[in-house]
């Protein structure tokens, strides 16, 4: 099959690997309809993240039909078209079972790696490297789907696949980020960044009750899309100085969550000379931006995807103002099925956030498109079912 | 009220154990650890689920007789404490002695992770194909 896959730093390319199989009875094989860009894997095409390797194939966010169950699958059948979640997750470990399928105990089968570097092994996902699982992704013709009754959600009918795409992560993860950060009615919420986790965020805080969100980002078409989608505010950090807009627009009180949704999104290049002589951790001015401006007492939720360490992150300023801070992925499993239905409903509409639709084999310039966010783009989606360009 | 069963050991060892697992939980956890440390796991099942009539998952079988095993209740409904360390002096068989390079730990640690899963789910889960073991593309 054809799959778009690493070779090397800043180098993808799609090749001929070979197709995917059961390797478990609780798999199934989906054949990919679309797959989008995300933030979290522009660390990856940079080379960062450790143990990737030539020929990994990349993508987590993605749709398609199911042509084979293995003999434990039970919720799925062959032709049911699904949104999978980018989490693989066992469904009966006492994380999955708590509704915190992010921290399922059984996901990956390769825990050494991550339980060395975290403390504890993290779950399996989909395209990315073995210390996450190693599972192949979703950029491809066919994706394996471990543990297929929790990860993988049939898709009502009246939602098509443009808009199901994004229950696969960015909805969920907005979701998530929205209710860890204790939104409710008449809360104030800061989102930095407007792509599409942002904005999904902005939306589900709309959702949730609050009564103002302020979007931040130095982007206007993205600016524009989050006035239009999320009725958030919004503030360019290129005209105005955002700490002390916060300030005013809340009162003097600062808002109640800040959500970050930048995240690294690094390009491979060290920035300074700092970074030649500190291995590049992350220094996040998003996260740092938000522990400054929250309310006393608030919420700072971190759903950028940092792999490693910070530096110069304001610890002073936690234990000062008694803040909380929530790190976040998605919990696919406690929140698909309920956004399924919200897009059902029309509550919920994604399909703006895939600026570009590119046939597979243009992924080296969707990605280009995405990491530049040239050409107004906030997610390029990429189908093996249109025919290459030329 | 913590309920211990002991299944390998004598009384006096299975206390040492278990003050090896608290030592666990609060020491620190890099690299190789020293001969005779507990591995342990939580197993989201009750203790007659993780050893049914005392019989050992599979993937700890493999090590026997080499290691030794004991459950004790989880706090707070959690399950079932599963711990593993290798025996004082053994020498892990086959295999796992020719996988266990300088920290034989390590090995112990996965056959826990794995019996941990085909406890909790059935089966336990397999990597995709590495390209090196899957050939070229068909």
């Amino acid at each position: 099959m054809r799959a778009l896959c690493w070779t090397d730093t800043g180098q993808i390319a799609v090749r001929q690997v070979p197709d995917p199989e059961l390797r478990n009875g609780h798999d199934a094989i989906v054949r990919v309809r679309q797959s989008a860009t995300c933030g979290g894997d522009l660390p990856l095409l940079a080379g960062r993240a450790p143990y990737l390797a030539d020929g990994d194939v990349l993508g987590h966010e993605f749709l398609g039909e199911v042509v084979t169950v293995g003999p434990q699958v039970r919720r799925h059948r062959v032709g049911d078209r699904v949104v999978v979640s980018s989490t693989v997750a066992c469904g009966s470990c006492w994380q999955c079972r708590s509704g915190a399928p992010w921290c399922c105990d059984n996901g990956n089968p390769a825990p050494e790696a991550s339980e060395l570097a975290y403390g504890h092994p993290v779950p399996g996902a989909f395209g990315r490297p073995t210390a996450t699982g190693g599972f192949a992704g979703g950029h491809a013709e066919y994706v394996r789907v471990p543990y297929a009754d929790v990860g993988a959600y049939r898709i009502p009918d009246q939602v098509s696949d443009d808009r199901a795409l994004f229950a696969a992560d960015a909805a969920p993860a907005g979701w998530l980020a929205a209710e860890l950060g204790g939104v409710r009615t008449g809360s104030v919420v800061a989102v930095w960044g407007a792509g599409a986790v942002g904005q999904l965020t902005a939306r589900a805080a709309g959702m949730l009750g609050a009564d103002r969100v302020i979007v931040i980002d130095p982007r206007d078409d993205r600016l524009r899309m989050a006035r239009r989608h999320t009725d958030a505010e919004t503030i360019d950090p290129r005209h105005a100085d955002v700490p002390a807009e916060l300030r005013e627009r809340t009162g003097g009180r600062g808002p109640d969550v800040c959500v970050e949704a930048v995240g690294p999104a690094w390009d491979g290049r060290p920035r300074s000379l700092a970074d030649r002589f500190t291995d590049a951790a992350e220094r996040p001015p998003a996260v740092r931006e938000s522990v400054h401006v929250c309310r006393k007492g608030g919420t700072v939720v971190v759903l950028g995807e940092y792999a490693g360490y910070v530096d110069t992150f304001p610890l002073g300023a936690v234990g000062a103002k008694g803040l909380r801070v929530r790190g976040v992925r998605q919990h696919g499993a406690r929140h698909v099925p309920t956004l399924l239905e919200r897009m059902a409903r029309d509550e919920l509409r994604t399909e703006h956030l895939a600026t570009h639709r590119l046939p597979l084999e243009e992924g080296a310039r969707g990605y280009a498109l995405f990491r530049d966010r040239r050409d107004g783009c906030v997610r390029a989606v990429f189908s093996p079912d249109l025919p290459p360009a030329g | 009220m913590r309920r211990s069963t002991r299944l390998a050991d004598t009384t006096a060892g299975a206390l040492a154990g278990l003050a090896s697992i608290r030592r666990l939980t609060t020491g620190r956890r890099t690299g190789a650890r020293p001969p005779g440390s507990w591995e342990v796991v939580t197993v989201d099942r009750p203790p007659g689920e993780v050893l049914p009539g005392g019989r050992w998952p599979e993937p700890l079988r493999r090590l026997a007789p080499a290691i030794q095993v004991e459950i004790r209740q989880a706090p707070g409904g959690r399950g079932t404490e599963l711990a593993a360390r290798i025996r004082p002096g053994a020498t892990l068989p086959g295999l796992a002695a020719h996988l266990a390079g300088d920290d034989p730990g390590r090995v112990v640690r996965t056959a826990l992770w794995q019996a941990k899963q085909l406890t909790e789910t059935g089966e336990v889960l397999r990597a995709d194909r590495s390209r090196t073991d899957r050939g070229p593309a068909g």
